[in-house]
């Protein structure tokens, strides 16, 4: 059965869940190989075992640090040409999208971003226009070398050997050229990651300030959610921008999404309205995004926002 | 300072976009055409590079007849000068012929910078700049939300899922910027009229030494076999809030097994 290449995204060898997924999906195509690349990680190995890697090809080092995106295609493209892979799968994030684009250029071959599925024959389901029309494609020429979006699968354990190679691939003069000089991190911890969660509870301009995110925050926590922000908020400085669910944020499609205090611009639809099931708290009946809401109610996000809250604690006991 | 800046032209994204059903790319005549917003910041963040320290903006597009107007439009903010690559066989082109058009037309072009939109609004890719980076073996330095020049230095901050990342490199390098970095202005009255007599050159595959066997519908590494549109949302509920609205949302959340 030929090899379906997987790129683990994972921190300090903790996998993250959307390898998993892909992982999962990988099984469906053929055997699945995961591509580690990093320091630290030891760690992810047998993890990649749990979810069916049959074999994990590691690069160790911290070029993949200290470098953007390049040295990955490197130890990537080393693998295409070793094995002979069916398929690459990595994770539709920024980075993931440009590893995908060059390793493409590299091998010469096609590639698909954005799936929400692929099937035996890999065709690639993508949902495209911001999920108005569903997309069937197919690389026709070279490997294909398709991202999936996070969410797109249910993670399923399925044990395998997890046999780890290490490889060494020299890296390529110009993949040296953009040097990572520092690395900020703004991380608001503890909470589900935006493009993983189930529920996603977000904030706008209707928030009002950095403190207005209070009560959005405390909902999402009695749901366990993840918390979003429109762009209009990022902006504004009241939430970091790596929360910004749309068109130049994060793309989510969780059971639940519910937006308060936001109007419902075609840009931030764009990052949402595949979500299952959409709420929408805004004190203007006329805002957009009451037209996407499974459920809405007009009103004022501070009466009715810690209300809530209060009654999802209650009944929780 | 050579800069060169990279705009697309695309469907305006209020429209209602729509593959056509005759070959499975973008309909493009249905809908009002508009540069690709994103690539207005890439133009403005050009602009500004140049006010600051000299130098001149060229904008490039690849795109039928009417992207000229998407290149007019650059134009009007203060753009010095245009390249329109313009080939019925271009079309249907997807990211790797695409990418291939731009690194090729623009190979031999002595610039400095090479500026992106981080994403066109109708493919959502964004790929073509890591791609058009890899191609030229020139630095990356995308995702910027701020860029500094520091003689033959370019320092970004590059947007991440953590935060950021400080990233350096030297001249040739192909930069990419995200909405956060500027506010694009609007090309002023005067600017309009200077742009109707700025140069635009016109190239064909020809002109560009692009192998046409490497672009185009037929020619390209993906092929869309079919699609649908999805029904639009059926319309839901929405209430007034009558002091009873956090209730009514837990109500509805118990109904549909959330709580
Ligand atoms: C290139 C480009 C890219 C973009 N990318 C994105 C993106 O990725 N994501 C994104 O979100 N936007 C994006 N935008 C911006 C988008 O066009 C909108 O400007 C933005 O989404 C508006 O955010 P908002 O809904 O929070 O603010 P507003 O549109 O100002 O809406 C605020 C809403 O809050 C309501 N409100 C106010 N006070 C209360 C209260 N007390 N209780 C209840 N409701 C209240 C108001 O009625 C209003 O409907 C982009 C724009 C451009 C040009
Ligand atoms: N046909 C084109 N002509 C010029 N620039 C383009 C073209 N297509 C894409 N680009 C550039 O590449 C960026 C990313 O596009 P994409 O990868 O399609 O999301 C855009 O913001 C543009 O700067």
């Amino acid at each position: 059965m030929a090899q379906i290449l997987v790129l683990v995204e994972h921190v300090d060898g903790s996998v993250k869940k959307v390898t998993h997924e892909l992982l999962t999906l990988a099984r469906t195509l053929g055997e699945p190989a995961a591509v580690l690349v990093g320091t630290d990680i030891d760690a992810a190995v047998a993890s990649l075992a749990e979810y069916g890697a049959v074999n994990v090809y590691a690069a160790v080092g911290a070029d993949f640090d200290n470098y953007v995106v390049a040295p990955t295609v490197d130890v990537l493209a080393a693998l295409v040409a070793e094995h002979a892979p069916a398929a690459v799968l990595i994770a539709s994030t920024a980075t993931g999208k440009e590893i995908a684009g060059r390793l493409a250029v590299r091998t010469d071959s096609g590639v698909l971003t954005d799936a929400v599925d692929v099937t035996v024959d890999l065709t690639a389901t993508q949902s495209v226009f911001g999920g108005a029309t569903v997309v069937h494609s197919r690389v026709s020429h070279g490997t294909p070398i398709i991202t999936v979006r996070p969410n797109s699968t249910a993670p399923v354990a399925s044990p395998a050997a997890g046999t780890r190679t290490d490889v060494v691939v020299a890296l390529r003069e110009s993949s040296t050229k953009a040097h990572v000089t520092n690395r900020v991190v703004a991380q608001k911890g503890g909470r589900p990651e935006l493009t993983e969660a189930a529920i996603v509870v977000s904030g706008g301009r209707g928030v009002g300030g950095p403190e207005g995110f209070g009560v959005v925050e405390e909902l999402a926590d009695a749901l366990g959610a993840a918390v979003g922000a429109s762009r209009a908020a990022t902006d504004a400085g009241w939430y970091p921008h790596q929360y910004q669910v749309g068109q130049t944020g994060k793309t989510v499609a969780p059971q639940l999404y519910i937006a308060n205090g936001i109007s419902g611009a075609i840009q931030h639809r764009a990052g949402m309205q595949t979500s299952k099931t959409i709420i929408a708290v805004n004190k203007d009946a006329e805002a957009p995004i009451f037209e996407l809401a499974d459920y809405g109610v007009i009103g004022d996000l501070f009466e009715v926002v810690p209300q809530l809250t209060a009654e999802i604690n209650k009944r929780k006991g | 300072m050579k800069i060169v800046v990279c705009v697309k032209q695309v469907p305006d994204s209020w429209a209602d976009k729509k593959l056509s059903p005759s070959d499975n790319t973008l309909d493009r005549a249905s809908v009002d055409r508009v540069i690709n917003e994103l690539d207005e910041y890439a133009v403005e963040e050009a602009l500004k590079i140049v006010e600051a320290q000299g130098g001149e903006v060229t904008v490039f597009s690849m795109g039928p007849d009417d992207a000229a107007d998407t290149i007019r439009k650059a134009l009007s903010m203060g753009a010095d000068a245009g390249i329109h690559l313009v080939d019925d066989a271009l079309h249907g082109s997807d990211a790797p012929a695409t990418s291939y058009a731009i690194a090729t037309t623009l190979a031999d072009r002595d610039f400095d910078l090479l500026i992106f939109g981080s994403e066109s609004t109708d493919a959502r890719c964004s790929v073509v700049p890591a791609m058009v980076a890899e191609r030229l073996g020139l630095p990356q330095l995308t995702y910027a939300n701020k860029v500094e020049i520091d003689g033959a230095t370019v320092r970004i901050q590059r947007q991440t899922d953590y935060g950021y990342d400080e990233v350096e490199a030297s001249t040739p390098a192909v930069v990419s910027v995200v909405e956060k970095i500027n506010e694009p202005r609007y090309p002023s009255f005067k600017g309009i009229m200077a742009a109707k007599k700025k140069p635009v050159e016109k190239l064909s595959l020809v002109d560009a030494g692009i192998d046409a066997a490497r672009v185009g519908l037929a020619n390209s590494w993906s092929q869309v076999a079919d699609f649908s549109e999805r029904p639009p949302r059926a319309a839901g509920t929405v209430v007034k809030d009558e002091g009873e609205g956090g209730v009514n949302i837990a109500d509805f959340l118990a109904s549909q097994k959330f709580i």
